[in-house]
């Protein structure tokens, strides 16, 4: 039992952070918010020559990381710094193809998500077609996060009963991009009989992995967001004064800051539970728990760290805004908190 | 980052196992888990048994007959005699007042106490609240002046918890009243024999005489049963207080309540089916099992800090809150699962070999005392409040 890092993950965080808060801006990530790519690609350069991307994978797959704790080390640095990144996409789309092309930098997406399957990996309704050995897919795909940027588009779609991965041309498709709440771009997909190359007949397994991957690596960008939002709200009742006093010697706030500490760390602990079982049998029992209580806590976070702030929390100027919508959409994405403890009930009933 | 045990952390979890296994009567165990009512002979049968194994003294080094063992062997202990259902070891003697001996009782006092702790001779109780210090402890008002070779004790303690069986107290006295108040404070240990101690019991909301007063009129106690020096007693009392909070976070009580509460859904009937097929029942228990899987994570990174030297800090406080709402949360689902049977209370079944027969399943009653009885949880051991604003000063330095 340890639970501190090793020297590698430590020298990786230390500088990673180091990077990050020399780069990181409000107004830079809303810049590339409205930009076309949806992220800033210089900041994504830099974290693809620091061998970022590399920690996401295993020395099979070319890179040097892989495990659960170095997927935690990286996003909740990414998270800290509130970047939008399609860092998570690396990571899904890396445990269901090439991992090769994601470490030297290049972006890709996966569209799974349907208009109607909510948080459900099993509803597909695109369909693949067979004709002359060559595969075409037709119907819509949802909330694909930097769909317009990507270089590999990974599509999921029905063949024969099952639900396989092909790979599409992004411009055999026609795309509806968008800015997203908390920052980046995301589009909504439309396939009329796109050509397409089959990647995996039988993808779901693949797809349970990636998602579990891509969950923690999320859980680890939502706990990173807390401990930026945890600081922030703490400097501002330090030094916020009214009453003649600073804020924080009120014992209704501080109260509730120390329930909102008591709950961050509870998040961590969660982290670490998932990010420590991700490569073992109990691993789909820990994505719902985790996701449960990530989205109860990121709600509460969120909630009382406007509260406390006051009217000064509301503004988009100041610093919190940005984080607080970012760590909300955490559970709008891979199963919110009710989706999961529906999921843990039976998983643990099983 | 590992959240495995080491090899030998195994090793030392199957003899411990094997130990229960072997050395845990049933009698005791079915007690326990039956939530049926503990004597002191109960206690003191399982102390001796861990005694007889040199298992008692956990949190005692080796040279004064304690294990020796680290803060991970300590969790396991404690997650292992749980789960098989052990009688608690009764903390006041063992966990509480036997540090503060060994780090600043003379050699006399040493030498004299903690084999008699150890043994069964001694039954201690603790001596701090009084009716006017509670949360705010260092408001003590029950004195203690020279007389001689004795201390004269006039006042009053409450809370003492299981003061009915104890032969020995140890109180917190005020022996000045100059300076602050935390300065006048001193450290006294009271054998509760002489004449001028009184015990009169409080009964609580669960029906049980479970604390007490203890008056104490005139009492001459020897000056050699001061502990350390006069008017420093708070710092001793400080220091009580840090070890009163190892294993605060009541992990494995609340897996063993966890477990009962699945075990009793499972068997309630609702509508038909057991009532942990009920969605919302279910909803609620799943929360709770998540809440306790990250709480029992945050307690081993309190744990891996301590046996790696860290002192455990304000870290207890956090501890203290999430571990003691989880408990009362599994409490009241407890509760609610036993639907109108909560409702019956026949106090005599609450025995061992009681020929009164429980109203309903048997798990009913004692679920309903146990939810009343943890109230206490976030009152006692300094308040949830309390805890809040030692996080807010410590952690937050608001």
């Amino acid at each position: 039992m340890d639970f501190r890092l090793t020297d590698e993950r430590q020298m990786l965080q230390d500088s990673l952070r180091r990077y990050l808060t020399d780069t990181v801006t409000p107004d830079g990530i809303a810049a590339a918010t409205d930009g076309e790519a949806g992220f800033d690609r210089t900041v994504w350069d830099g974290l693809v020559e620091m061998g970022v991307p590399a920690a996401l994978f295993p020395e099979e797959q070319g890179g040097f990381g892989g495990a659960g704790f170095d997927l935690m080390v990286v996003f909740e640095e990414l998270g800290r710094a509130g970047l939008p990144a399609p860092l998570l996409e690396t990571v899904l789309v890396g445990s269901l193809a090439s991992s090769e092309d994601l470490i030297a930098g290049q972006v890709a997406t996966l569209a799974h998500a349907e208009p109607s399957s909510r948080y459900d990996l099993s509803h597909v309704e695109t369909r693949a077609e067979q004709a002359d050995g060559a595969y075409q897919l037709t119907g819509r795909k949802a909330v694909v996060p930097y769909a317009s940027a990507t270089e590999t588009l990974l599509v999921s779609a029905r063949l024969n009963d099952k639900i396989a991965l092909f790979q599409v041309q992004p411009d055999a498709v026609q795309m509806r991009d968008y800015p997203l709440n908390g920052g980046g771009r995301a589009s909504e997909i439309m396939l009329d009989g796109a050509a397409a190359q089959l990647v995996q007949e039988d993808a779901m397994d693949a797809l349970h992995t990636a998602f579990a991957r891509a969950t923690a690596a999320q859980c680890a960008e939502a706990l990173g967001l807390m401990e930026a939002i945890k600081a922030l709200t703490v400097d501002y009742l330090r030094n916020r004064k009214q009453f003649g006093q600073p804020i924080g010697k009120f014992q209704a706030l501080q109260h509730r800051m120390a329930d909102v500490l008591i709950e961050i760390e509870q998040a961590r602990s969660a982290v670490i539970n998932l990010c420590g079982h991700l490569d073992g049998p109990e691993r789909d029992l820990h994505v719902s728990a985790t996701k449960n209580l990530i989205g109860r806590t990121a709600k509460l976070v969120v909630e009382e760290s406007i509260q406390m702030h006051g009217g000064i929390g509301m503004t988009q100027e100041y610093a919190l805004g940005h984080l607080a919508k970012r760590l909300t959409m955490v559970d709008h994405r891979f199963g919110d908190a009710d989706h999961h403890l529906e999921r843990f009930i039976r998983l643990a009933a099983a | 980052m590992d959240l495995s045990f080491t090899p030998d952390q195994q090793a030392f979890r199957a003899e411990l196992r094997a130990f229960l296994n072997e050395n845990l009567p049933a009698r005791l165990s079915d007690k326990v888990r039956r939530g049926l009512r503990l004597t002191k002979q109960d206690y003191e049968d399982w102390h001796a048994i861990l005694n007889a194994r040199g298992w008692l003294g956990v949190n005692w080094p080796v040279e004064h007959g304690g294990t020796g063992w680290d803060a991970v062997q300590r969790h396991i202990f404690e997650e292992e005699t749980t789960a098989a259902h052990a009688p608690r070891i009764v903390p006041f003697g063992i966990a509480m007042l036997g540090p503060v001996l060994m780090a600043f009782g003379n050699d006399a006092q040493k030498a004299h106490y903690l084999p008699r702790i150890l043994n069964g001779d001694d039954w201690w109780c603790q001596g701090y609240s009084e009716p006017g210090a509670g949360s705010d402890l260092a408001n003590v008002q029950t004195t203690a002046m020279r007389d001689g070779d004795h201390y004269v004790v006039n006042g009053q303690k409450t809370w003492t918890t299981l003061g009915q069986h104890a032969n020995m107290i140890f109180c917190l006295v005020r022996t000045s009243k100059e300076g602050k108040k935390q300065e006048g404070i001193s450290f006294l240990l009271i054998d509760m024999n002489t004449p001028g101690v009184e015990v009169r019991p409080i009964v609580l909301i669960d029906g049980e005489p479970e604390v007490n007063e203890v008056w104490f009129s005139d009492v001459r106690v020897p000056v050699e049963n001061l502990v350390g020096e006069e008017n420093k007693g708070w710092t001793y009392a400080k220091y009580l207080l840090t070890h009163e909070r190892t294993n605060i976070a009541g992990v494995g009580f609340a897996r063993a309540g966890l477990s009962a509460l699945k075990r009793i859904a499972g068997e309630q009937m609702d509508g038909g089916k057991p009532l942990i097929q009920n969605p919302f029942f279910a909803a609620k228990v799943a929360q709770v099992e998540i809440d306790l899987m990250a709480m029992a994570t945050t307690n081993l990174r309190t744990i891996a800090a301590a046996a790696a030297g860290q002192a455990p800090g304000a870290e207890s406080s956090m501890l203290k809150v999430k571990g003691t709402v989880i408990r009362q949360t599994i409490n009241a689902l407890t509760r609610q699962a036993v639907g109108p049977y909560a409702a019956p209370f026949v106090s005599e079944a609450l025995d061992e070999g009681s020929n009164v027969e429980p109203v309903g399943p048997e798990a009913a009653m004692p679920a309903t005392q146990a939810y009343f009885n943890n109230r206490k949880l976030s009152i006692y051991g300094g308040s949830n409040e309390v805890q809040r604003q030692i996080i807010s000063k410590a952690i937050l330095e608001l």
